[in-house]
């Protein structure tokens, strides 16, 4: 399905990641936020707050980030195409309720404008630091999809994407921004509508008699109804069988974990997004995402310069992480160089999915600024030998 | 070509929406790239804060100023603060009521605009920013005064259009005199 | 047993519960303990829900963690069992995503006022159109029986093994101060009186509030050597004082003292929504686009 014209805010603007991340939402068919004010995300919401009223959709302040998550996850099943949006200390208050979403399966975005941290770090300044919570934030067992924009264009076009995951696979999707892309103001041109494809909600057909709400077909996401439809569906974030119901066994964790899982995993190929350059005849590849790509890039150009073919290659889709490519790749080149504002967090996955066959070298930094682009081009250096 | 571009000076001074104006003018109307980064404190005013803008033909991947070409400082704790980091071949305009000029470096040009003054005789302080947007377009020509004026017109509230496109012709025409001035004093 | 005995028990086992209708009986028996009050609130529940004439279609019921959080899963509505202490949060997305749901929260004290007490207050506040039911037995039951913000001083527990000191809260007085428009209190003993309110609850616009005390008897009932949950419905006979509009202040609850039950708020207040769609309506003019509820996608 296409995108609702009187959503879509088509034309050429200047925005920044974070209000481009929100007519991104918009034009999602996003009708549901609820949100927490936390630095540097908080644009998100003042521009939902703004604009809702004008299209046809409920902001609603809520008095924490916990409130925040169960209110969309509460929205999802609802009907809504909801959303939250947070940074650090927010998106860990978050974590229970990710799980919640995760367990009930319930369609809804989650964008994280990442900061300084530990603890409230740096409120103003960015970070990269989340990039395992995200992954492994909440407790038990679960897999999830989270994207990494690196422009504020792409803030819009990833937000829509989130959407469009969320419905297909039916579970949280994060949107893992920076402080300097959510801060970054840059051209975005935001298409006619009929230019945005929208996955619809798996709404069931089946009779209330014939329908099992967590019953699933080959892809192993079961279709949705919305509380009202006269379904008078259970659902809980205990453990269930295909009815919703609780069931306290080791058989029906299996089978239900399982399929949380495997729901995700079994079309990992199918998830990889990655902007690739150069990486076909490289002898380093400089993996990175966000903020931290677009610094790599003079790095790459002095050491191209230099006669070192050195390849860049961009997480879009940070989780599932693309273990295959990084593998193809790793037999082929002489080193990864992972650039990212921590002290080591995907590079654990280049590592992991190099099994070996080649080095990997971070070049991390706590955050607050971006590297120095000559600290990356001596990595770079040091890789290529 | 690149131009780095600083506006600096403290917080509730406009300088953040003076920065934006530089870009969208360039983005949207010049037909160039342009990326606008910030810096300020957790004060929402009273704080030094400066905007960065990178101009250019081509599109910009990495998003930072590193050396300026053209710094405007509109006090004097911001003048202190990113002077130093200025182009030798750059460009400096400052609010020469709000900054003493400390001793000059290398080739750097510099231009004066009592801004805030002159925003305060049209009887709205607040437009020293857009003042200071009509002088350095006309100084630096990084922007046409075309594109300036339409960005200007559509980032502005409806009502106060017409006050913001005073205050830019306003500091246009002053940035016009200075240049004459200068091409003479030059002969 | 003669075959006619025989035959007559066979008719009594296998005649229908009044409230099977209402009720997921696939999933009975339920874990609740014998002479504990839950299922007596829910049956007083389910008679208001059918004497409120709300269509059945139309209502969701969300819970929290605890033994009252397992309401949701046994009775037949859209129910949602979310975490703990978030109900009203839950059921507050759920509710402004579909407006035309009356939403229910059913849950415990140490869910909605413990672990989840901000939202409480803030929907109260908002007057966030739920209907808010909360189950109060004085003690965390579900998880052995530990000390709660609504124990009685000296009342003992598990984590208060010499009695717990500290002031719990007088939850009418909480509601009302937040903004409730409906407040009630009962006790699992007062059925009838039970049901009446919860279907004038159910039935009120905004936030309305019904507080039911409770029987633990597993666990506060012995831990405090108050007999069985049978002995705390004839305290609650004997000591339990119907006060309609008390002044709420003077709503504590001591150990093993007097229970001041009744009516104590019905007002009238614009509720979330409707306080939100006119004050907009009032800026935005023809401007307003109001969110009336989802659009299938198909």
């Amino acid at each position: 399905m296409k995108a609702d014209p009187k959503r879509v805010l088509t034309g050429a603007h200047y925005l920044d990641g974070d209000h481009a991340a929100a007519e991104g939402a918009l034009a999602a068919g996003c009708t549901f936020v609820a949100g927490y004010p936390i630095t540097p995300s908080t644009e998100v919401v003042e521009r939902m707050a703004e604009r809702f009223p004008r299209v046809g959709g409920v902001f609603i302040q809520m008095e924490d980030e916990l409130g925040s998550m169960a209110a969309v996850v509460g929205a999802a099943w609802g009907g809504s195409k909801a959303m939250t949006v947070t940074s650090g200390p927010g998106f860990s208050l978050m974590m229970e309720n990710i799980g919640l979403a995760c367990m009930m399966e319930a369609p809804c975005v989650v964008v994280n404008v990442q900061r300084g941290g530990p603890s409230t770090g740096l409120p103003t300044l960015p970070g990269q630091a989340d990039m395992m919570q995200a992954k492994w934030g909440s407790h038990g067992d679960y897999e999830l999809i989270a994207l990494s924009p690196n422009s504020p264009q792409e803030c819009f076009w990833a937000t829509i994407k989130a959407f469009n995951l969320s419905e297909r696979f039916r579970v949280p999707v994060l949107v893992m921004m920076d402080e300097c892309v959510g801060h970054m103001t840059e051209k975005v041109v935001i298409p006619e509508a009929d230019q945005i494809e929208l996955y619809p909600r798996r709404y069931t057909k089946l009779s209330p008699e014939e329908y099992l709400p967590f019953k699933t077909g080959k892809d192993l996401v079961p279709e949705m109804i919305k509380a009202g439809d006269g379904y008078k569906i259970h659902v809980t974030g205990l453990t269930h069988d295909e009815r919703g119901y609780p069931v306290m066994t080791w058989e029906a964790q299996e089978k239900l974990v399982r399929r949380l899982i495997e729901k995700i995993r079994l079309f990992k190929d199918e998830l990889v997004d990655v902007e690739e350059e150069q990486t076909d005849n490289a002898d380093v590849v400089v993996v990175s995402y966000g903020i931290s790509s677009r610094v790599s890039i003079p790095a790459i150009q002095k050491a191209r310069k230099e006669g070192i073919k050195v390849g860049y290659l961009r997480l879009i889709i940070a989780w599932p992480f693309p273990e295959k490519k990084i593998y193809e790749l790793a037999q082929k080149i002489k080193g990864f160089v992972v650039v990212e504002m921590n002290y080591g967090q995907m590079v654990l996955e280049v590592e992991r999915a190099t099994k070996g066959k080649t080095k990997t070298i971070l070049v991390p930094h706590g955050g607050g600024w971006v590297h120095e682009p000559e600290d990356i081009y001596k990595a770079i250096k040091e890789a290529a030998k | 070509m690149m131009t780095e571009i600083r506006i600096s000076g403290y917080g509730g001074q406009g300088i953040i929406r003076c920065g934006y104006i530089i870009g969208k003018a360039t983005s949207l109307y010049d037909n160039k790239y342009a990326t606008l980064t910030q810096s300020f404190g957790p004060e929402a005013r009273g704080s030094a804060c400066s905007a960065q803008v990178l101009v250019s033909e081509d599109k910009i991947l990495y998003p930072y100023v590193t050396l300026p070409h053209i710094l405007v400082a509109m006090s004097q704790e911001a003048y202190t603060k990113f002077s130093p980091n200025l182009d030798l071949n750059g460009i400096l305009i400052i609010d020469d009521d709000l900054v003493t000029l400390q001793e000059a470096r290398g080739n750097i040009k510099t231009y004066a605009i009592p801004s805030t003054r002159l925003a305060e005789e049209m009887g709205a302080k607040i437009v020293a920013n857009i003042v200071m947007l009509g002088f350095f377009t006309a100084i630096t020509g990084v922007i046409t005064p075309e594109a300036a004026k339409k960005a200007v017109s559509d980032s502005v509230p409806q009502r106060l259009v017409d006050l913001n496109l005073r205050a830019f012709e306003k500091g246009f025409k002053f940035g016009q005199e200075v240049k004459e001035v200068s091409k003479v004093e030059k002969v | 047993m003669s075959e006619v005995q025989l035959k007559k028990k066979k008719e009594e086992l296998e005649e229908e519960h009044p409230m099977e209708h209402l009720l997921r009986m696939e999933r009975m028996p339920h874990i609740w303990c014998p002479t504990c009050g839950i299922g007596t609130a829910v049956t007083a529940f389910l008679m208001a829900l059918e004497k409120s004439q709300i269509p059945l279609k139309d209502t969701a019921i969300v819970s929290g963690i605890g033994c009252t959080g397992r309401v949701a899963g046994y009775v037949k509505l859209d129910s949602f069992h979310s975490t703990h202490g978030r109900a009203i949060p839950f059921a507050t997305g759920l509710k402004l995503a579909n407006p035309k749901l009356k939403v229910v929260v059913f849950s415990g004290d140490g869910d909605i006022i413990g672990i989840g007490g901000n939202h409480f207050l803030h929907a109260a506040r908002r007057n966030m159109d739920l209907t808010v039911v909360c189950v109060n037995n004085f003690i965390y039951a579900m998880t052995g029986g530990q000390c709660a913000a609504t124990t009685p001083i000296t009342a003992n527990t598990s984590t208060s093994p010499y009695g717990n000191f500290e002031q719990p809260f007088n939850l009418p007085y909480l509601a009302a101060s937040c903004g409730a428009v409906y407040v009630a209190r009962w006790t699992a003993l007062d059925v009838r009186r039970l049901a009446k309110s919860l279907t004038e609850a159910l039935q009120k616009k905004g936030f309305s509030f019904v507080e039911i005390i409770c029987p633990c008897s597993t666990l506060y009932a012995r831990r405090n050597r108050l007999g069985t949950g049978l002995d705390l419905m004839k305290f609650y006979h004997d000591n339990s004082v119907i006060k309609h509009g008390a002044d709420l202040s003077e709503l504590d609850i001591g150990f093993q003292s007097k229970i001041v039950v009744g009516k104590f708020i019905d007002r009238e207040r614009p509720t979330f929504i409707e306080g939100v769609n006119q004050g907009l309506r009032g800026v935005l003019k023809e401007k307003f686009v109001e969110y009336g509820g989802p659009i299938d996608d198909d």
